[in-house]
């Protein structure tokens, strides 16, 4: 493939989640030039780290297989996984992006056999699992990873484990020399699609996550339903290993609170509703969920799924935000205390395990942004003020992913319009 | 006119909301209640109280008048402000806790022998009128507000304590006649009556 020399005429596409790929592919597709940067060895975003999608319940394969396949079948798009934005200077329609890119260790020969990793015995902390078990420090991010490249860890290189990996890599593909690169790019128009990252629920002290084993938050109990997770797809209790039936979900989680993010995360209802029924596809009629809400909100058609769950009788629904969860040190169950808002009535409720919806933050906000850009008092990207960048997908407000490739794809018209005028001026010039 | 509770009444009729808004301390953060329900299961004592500030809050938009101001709940805050740290709206829950007693008691529907309240006048009392709290007849006025019998029992159970007190001259029974002063008795009464003024311009429905 044949790089495209970046000109004032290019879309910088910042981040290579399902909004990022949106944007780069509508643009692309348009017969625009696209850099996509994305910051981790893989595109694909949170949503690779679904296990099922709402609100039809469908993996999350299917829908971003469709996205690779029209981004390997494009020529005008160039992705840099493992790149960070550094600084943005410049005008609407005439940008120079500075990147960082990191050293993967691995080149374009990697055939992704694995044996640098069955090579290795180094082990670090899963984040595509939220750190919940360990991973061979020569790894593939997922089974859905693009590149299908491998990538060997820092903290390998300079160790036997470093050398044992180039070893073992019968294409050559391991370079233990490479190093960080800084590169300069003139862009038009840029599409921040950084998205989001969970709010820190350790934050929320009367939930106990730092010191309570059984109490999760919604994107771990996502990868431990997932047969490809840490726990093989089973339902267990971190305490001790047992399964989990009786499962409480705390909604608004960090979200709707003045102490922590003051905006509705949107999806939480909807991301718990849905979660209900994988443990009704462990348990059949055998497990029990109970949903802790203020108010659920199933958006729009939506509404439709939230109905059904509510003739689902292992589901049941608790008007009431739990004020605070007590765990027993023997055995490691949790007792959540509250009043229901429906007859106030006290209640102390024991659960085997809890899942705390939490709120999607932006994971880059608007002030730490390498450019002058104008941001929500949560940190969501609006825009710029001179018009020439903008928020695309969740980095713009707390949306599905429904909604994120609709912004997205909103957000690839903007940015075509400025490149297009950029393109006019130049050709008058 | 001269019973507040009948033209604040008259004033506010079927607005309690607003009554609540305008004269209890705080009172305009009531409609900011988003009925989640964690000041009502923060609160440490909460199972005692009859109705959770979160009801209250409910109870003062629906109108319960007479329920809200005649109960006894709010005057079980303790102030420890467990509630105000965890409201996700950032409610001054404490506040208007004693706002809403204080108001009450303006307005004389207040449980006339709710323990915090007696213990606030005879308090109030007690230090107004010498301008130092006599520890030793306030004391006895708390052991007798249940009659003589009940007093002198409470007395009794207490006498260990008081002779405790009494060797370690931390106890005058002297005290219980005249009882010491602070420099400017008249000055202090002064300027209370002034605040009181003040305050009563600032508090009383207006007509
Ligand atoms: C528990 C849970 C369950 C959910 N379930 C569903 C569901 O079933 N159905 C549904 O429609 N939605 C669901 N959602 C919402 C869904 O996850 C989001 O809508 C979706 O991830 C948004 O995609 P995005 O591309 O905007 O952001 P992301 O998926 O967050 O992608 C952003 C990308 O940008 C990269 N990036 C971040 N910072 C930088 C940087 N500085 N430089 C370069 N790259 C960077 C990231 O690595 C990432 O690849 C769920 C959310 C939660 C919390
Ligand atoms: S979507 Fe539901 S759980 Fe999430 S913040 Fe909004 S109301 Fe709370
Ligand atoms: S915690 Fe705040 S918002 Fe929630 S019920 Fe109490 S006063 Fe209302």
């Amino acid at each position: 493939m044949t790089a495209p020399i970046p000109t004032s005429q290019t879309i910088l596409v910042v981040g290579g989640g399902i909004s990022g790929l949106t944007v780069a592919l509508e643009a692309a597709e348009c017969g625009k030039q696209v850099i996509l940067v994305e910051k981790l060895p893989t595109l694909g975003g949170r949503t690779a780290l679904l296990y099922r999608y709402f609100p039809k319940l469908c993996h999350p394969v299917c829908g971003l297989e469709i996205n690779l396949r029209r981004l390997k079948g494009n020529r005008n798009v160039r992705v840099l996984t493992m790149a960070e934005v550094v600084s943005i200077t410049g005008t609407r329609g005439d940008y120079t992006a500075t990147l960082r890119i990191s050293p993967r260790h691995v080149t374009a020969q990697c055939t992704a056999c694995g044996d640098c990793a069955k090579a290795v015995s180094a082990e670090i902390p899963n984040p595509y699992n939220y750190g919940l078990n360990q991973m061979k420090a020569a790894y593939l991010p997922h089974a859905m990873a693009y590149p299908q490249r491998y990538v060997v860890d820092p903290s390998i290189v300079g160790t036997p484990d470093g050398e044992k990996a180039r070893a073992a890599c019968k294409v050559g593909a391991i370079d233990l020399d490479m190093k960080e690169e800084i590169i300069e790019l003139k862009v038009g128009a840029v599409a921040w699609a950084t998205g989001w990252q969970p709010y820190d629920a350790a934050k929320i002290q009367p939930y106990g996550y730092d010191r309570f084993a059984n109490v999760v938050t919604s994107v771990e109990f996502e990868r431990m339903c997932d047969p490809h997770g840490p726990t093989g797809g089973k339902i267990l209790r971190p305490f001790d290993g047992e399964p989990a039936t009786n499962i409480a979900f705390i909604q608004c989680a960090g979200s709707r609170d003045e102490n922590h993010l003051r905006h509705c995360s949107r999806i939480c209802c909807m991301a718990s509703l849905k979660q209900t029924q994988y443990v009704r596809e462990a348990y059949g009629e055998g497990g029990k969920s109970t949903i802790y809400y203020i108010d659920i909100r199933a958006i729009d058609r939506f509404e439709d799924f939230y109905r059904k769950v509510l003739q689902d009788p292992t589901v049941r629904f608790v008007k009431s935000k739990v004020a605070r969860i007590a765990q027993d040190d023997k055995t490691g169950g949790l007792i959540l205390h509250g009043v229901d808002t429906e007859g106030y009535h006290r209640y102390e409720a024991p659960h085997d395990l809890v899942v705390l919806a939490v709120g999607m933050e932006p994971s880059v906000k608007g002030a730490d942004i390498p450019a002058e850009v104008i941001a929500d008092s949560s940190g969501f990207l609006e825009g710029s003020s001179g018009g020439g960048i903008f928020g695309a997908g969740c980095a713009s407000g707390a949306l599905d992913v429904n909604r994120s490739v609709q912004q997205a794809t909103a957000t690839a018209l903007r940015a075509i319009q400025v490149v297009n005028k950029a393109a006019a001026a130049e050709v008058a010039r | 006119m001269s019973d507040p509770n009948v033209s604040a009444v008259e004033q506010y009729r079927n607005n309690f909301l607003r009554e609540v808004e305008e004269n209890v301390d705080e009172g305009q953060w009531v409609k900011m209640c988003m009925q989640c329900g964690v000041c009502a299961g923060s609160c440490p004592l909460g199972e005692h109280w009859e109705h959770s500030p979160q009801k209250l809050f409910m109870m003062i938009r629906a109108g319960k008048r007479e329920a809200v101001l005649s109960t006894n709940s709010m005057w079980m805050c303790t102030s420890c402000y467990n509630c105000v740290v965890r409201c996700p709206r950032q409610l001054p829950i404490t506040q208007i806790m004693h706002g809403l007693a204080a108001y009450a008691h303006r307005l004389g529907l207040a449980p006339k022998m709710q323990p915090t309240r007696d213990f606030s006048i005879q308090f109030w009392e007690n230090c107004t009128r010498t301008g130092r709290v006599n520890e030793l007849r306030l004391t006895i006025g708390l052991y007798f507000r249940d009659g003589l019998v009940a007093g002198f029992k409470k007395g009794w159970s207490m006498r260990n304590v008081a002779f405790g007190l009494l060797k370690a001259k931390r106890l005058n029974p002297f005290e219980l006649f005249k009882g010491h002063e602070c420099k400017d008795r008249k000055g202090i009464q002064a300027m209370l009556k002034k605040a009181n003024e003040i305050d009563a311009r600032k508090k009383r429905p207006t007509t």
